[in-house]
């Protein structure tokens, strides 16, 4: 079984300083990790690896650095890494990153199952995994936190969640799935998978050697543009209550009765 | 590539300021730009009070001709259950205002099985126009049936603007038909307005769980395409009065192919299922140390006629499921009375709640971070502190 699972490199969260004033990311000791969900993806393929075989190859589109996101998917048990870097796919929307991500797919060879997270914790559109499959021409459910395989080793059975409840879907492979993080509790890389990591070659793709048209991918590629960004500011009044629980209980029942919520 | 006309540049360093990644800076009174660490996200160009920069793009995506032929507004009406999502009359409300601006047509579609009863409802709320899908094969949801639907209809119709609300199934569904249209989306907006100048759709977003707002436009690409977010915008009050038209359209066959089944949906009132649409919620973390005592949460919420949110160790825990978990991973919520319960307030919670009007934090340790984005904090045991705030509020109530 091939499977691919896309992985994006993102701040993290616990890193992030914002700027009030301008209104942007303060970008001095920003951390970088995989991001959150695409733990889950991986974890995903690697389990239906684990039962049934096949590879499981990560591929991620960003800059040099996003190199350290592939080899950590590698530590974890993920065959090959592929990076997607060139200075053509800055500027990328979703509409340019789901045409690089399919050029780059489609370069692999015949793929049987695409698995992305739900959404990545930094631009938290959600429309890569859907805009994807349109590009690869595959079957899609987003949202999805139950999969099985049945005997013929083709045919899955899905859960996907909505407000209301669930529902459970039947689909074959070739397919693409969105999962969300209660799909499963991701691994921890063992010693032999950090050795392997450190020594891989993980390989750059750059435009030219996915064959992608220059206009479809990064700023020339994209349909959207960020006109400004701020930061929004939060209610900073804080009040700590002191005294006994009872206290502290009146005082709290008496501001929510000023507010008129209670 | 990220161009600066050294002409007009008088080096003033506002570029610097606004980069967030230190790609542009003064030396010797112009600016410079490092490509390799530029992303060309084009803030700076915009903020370039000389107007002296410039996304220079050698050829792009192919423009859509003739924008102007691209007219009205689309709202895609989401029907769940027999009932019109809170959302879709929300953005009828949204898409009247617009229109005005625009001097447009606001056209209302409705695909599903069954529904065409709706469609007087949907021009009670503004739609001046109703187009009507109604198929067995649209009887339960699959992204292929309805994005195909709907792509081929904006293809034919060519609407400048289609709206739809980010849920479970317009989160779905919408990027897919964006993508065959080959033309921008922006997701879980907030806000929506028109630019005076160009008539542009301005679409405000939060990103980074909400401590990043953006507004994005999409100026050569129609139609223009937005999911926003449930409850933000305020619905009109229907007025039985008005009067719209109800077009009724038969899909052709080889739009209702698809190949995922729905085999079975579930309709479970889980825990968390209404914690995106809850006034209040409170979140039972850490500090309930055992399963017992998380009722202790619940009853309040169920009092207060809230929900009941969790934190990722509560999940893990096993005390609650993990639909209820709120933040970096579970979901973003912002009620008007957030009640923080046992919660350190680890940053990957927080960016989940602090959205929230008010928040209340009660914990035992007075340094915990949650403190911090708290309005009203409360030092000591949730276990001794909740049953206290559950009689009070009954007693307030004359229960």
């Amino acid at each position: 079984m091939n499977i691919v699972v896309c992985i994006k490199q993102v701040p993290d969260a616990k890193s992030v300083r914002y700027d009030t004033e301008k209104g942007t990311l303060v970008r001095e000791g920003l951390e970088a990790i995989i991001n959150p969900f695409d733990f889950h993806a991986l974890e995903a393929g690697l389990q239906l690896k684990d039962a049934y075989g096949g590879e499981v190859t990560v591929l991620s589109m960003g800059p040099p650095q996003a190199e350290n996101a592939l080899k950590e998917a590698l530590s974890l048990g993920a065959d090959k890494g592929i990076l997607l870097s060139d200075r053509a796919f800055a500027g990328a929307d979703t509409l340019a990153t789901t045409y690089t991500l399919a050029k780059a797919i489609e370069k692999l060879g015949p793929v049987d199952l695409v698995l992305c997270g739900k959404q990545a914790i930094d631009g938290d559109t959600a429309q890569v995994g859907p805009g994807l499959a349109v590009r690869l021409g595959l079957p899609c459910v987003t949202c999805v936190n139950e999969l099985n395989l049945m005997d013929d080793g083709k045919t899955m059975q899905v859960r996907r969640v909505n407000e209301d409840g669930y529902d459970i879907l039947e689909l074959e492979m070739p397919a693409l799935l969105t999962v969300l993080a209660s799909i499963n509790t991701p691994r921890l890389p063992s010693l032999k998978g950090k050795m392997r990591a450190r020594k891989a070659e993980i390989p750059i793709w750059n435009a030219l050697e996915l064959g992608a048209k220059p206009f479809m991918v990064g700023l020339a590629g994209s349909a959207t543009q960020v006109v400004s960004t701020w930061v929004p500011t939060f209610d900073a009044r804080r009040e700590m209550f002191g005294g006994s629980a009872e206290e502290q209980v009146d005082a709290l029942v008496s501001r929510l009765k000023v507010a008129g919520i209670l | 590539m990220l161009k600066v006309d050294t002409e007009k540049c008088t080096g003033c360093g506002e570029c610097e300021e606004s980069c967030t990644f230190e790609a542009i800076f003064v030396k010797d009174g112009k600016a410079v730009v490092d490509q390799d660490a530029c992303t060309m996200c084009g803030i700076c160009v915009n903020g370039c009070p000389e107007g002296a920069l410039e996304l220079q793009v050698e050829e792009g995506l192919y423009a859509t001709t003739d924008l102007s032929s691209w007219k009205g507004i689309w709202v895609i009406a989401e029907c769940r259950g027999g009932i019109l999502a809170s959302v879709t009359l929300e953005l009828l409300a949204k898409a009247r205002e617009l229109a005005g601006e625009l001097e447009a047509e606001v056209t209302a579609v409705l695909m599903g099985r069954g529904i065409e009863s709706k469609a007087q409802e949907l021009i009670f709320h503004g739609a001046d126009r109703v187009l009507v899908v109604d198929h067995q094969e649209l009887a339960t949801f699959t992204d292929e049936v309805y994005g195909n639907i709907l792509a081929d209809l904006a293809k034919r119709e060519r609407p400048e603007i289609i709206l739809a609300g980010a849920t479970a199934m317009g989160r779905s569904y919408i990027p897919r038909v964006a993508t065959i249209l080959e033309t921008g989306l922006t997701a879980d907006c907030t806000g929506l307005d028109i630019r005076a100048e160009d008539k542009a759709l301005l679409q405000t977003r939060p990103a980074f769980g909400g401590n990043l707002m953006a507004t994005i436009v999409c100026p050569e690409h129609r139609p223009q395409m937005a999911t926003v977010r449930p409850h933000v915008m305020k619905a009109d009050i229907p007025d039985p009065g008005r009067k719209g038209e109800v077009i009724r359209i038969v899909p052709r066959e080889n739009l209702l192919e698809h190949s995922v089944r729905v085999l079975k949906s579930v309709n479970e009132q889980a825990e968390g299922s209404n914690l995106g649409e809850a006034d209040i919620i409170v979140t039972a973390g850490r500090g309930f140390e055992q399963k017992e005592n998380v009722d202790l949460a619940k009853e309040l919420a169920h009092l207060l006629g809230g929900a009941v949110g969790s934190t990722r160790a509560a999940v893990d825990a096993g005390w609650l499921s993990s639909r209820t978990q709120i933040g970096q991973t579970g979901v973003t919520v912002s009620p008007k009375l957030y009640i923080a319960c046992g919660v350190s307030g680890a940053i990957q919670h927080i960016v989940g709640m602090q959205g929230s009007e008010i928040i209340v934090a009660i914990n035992k340790d007075a340094e915990a971070p949650i403190f911090d984005v708290t309005t009203y904090g409360l030092v000591g045991d949730v276990k001794e502190i909740l049953p206290l705030l559950t009689k009070r509020i009954q007693k307030e109530r004359g229960l």
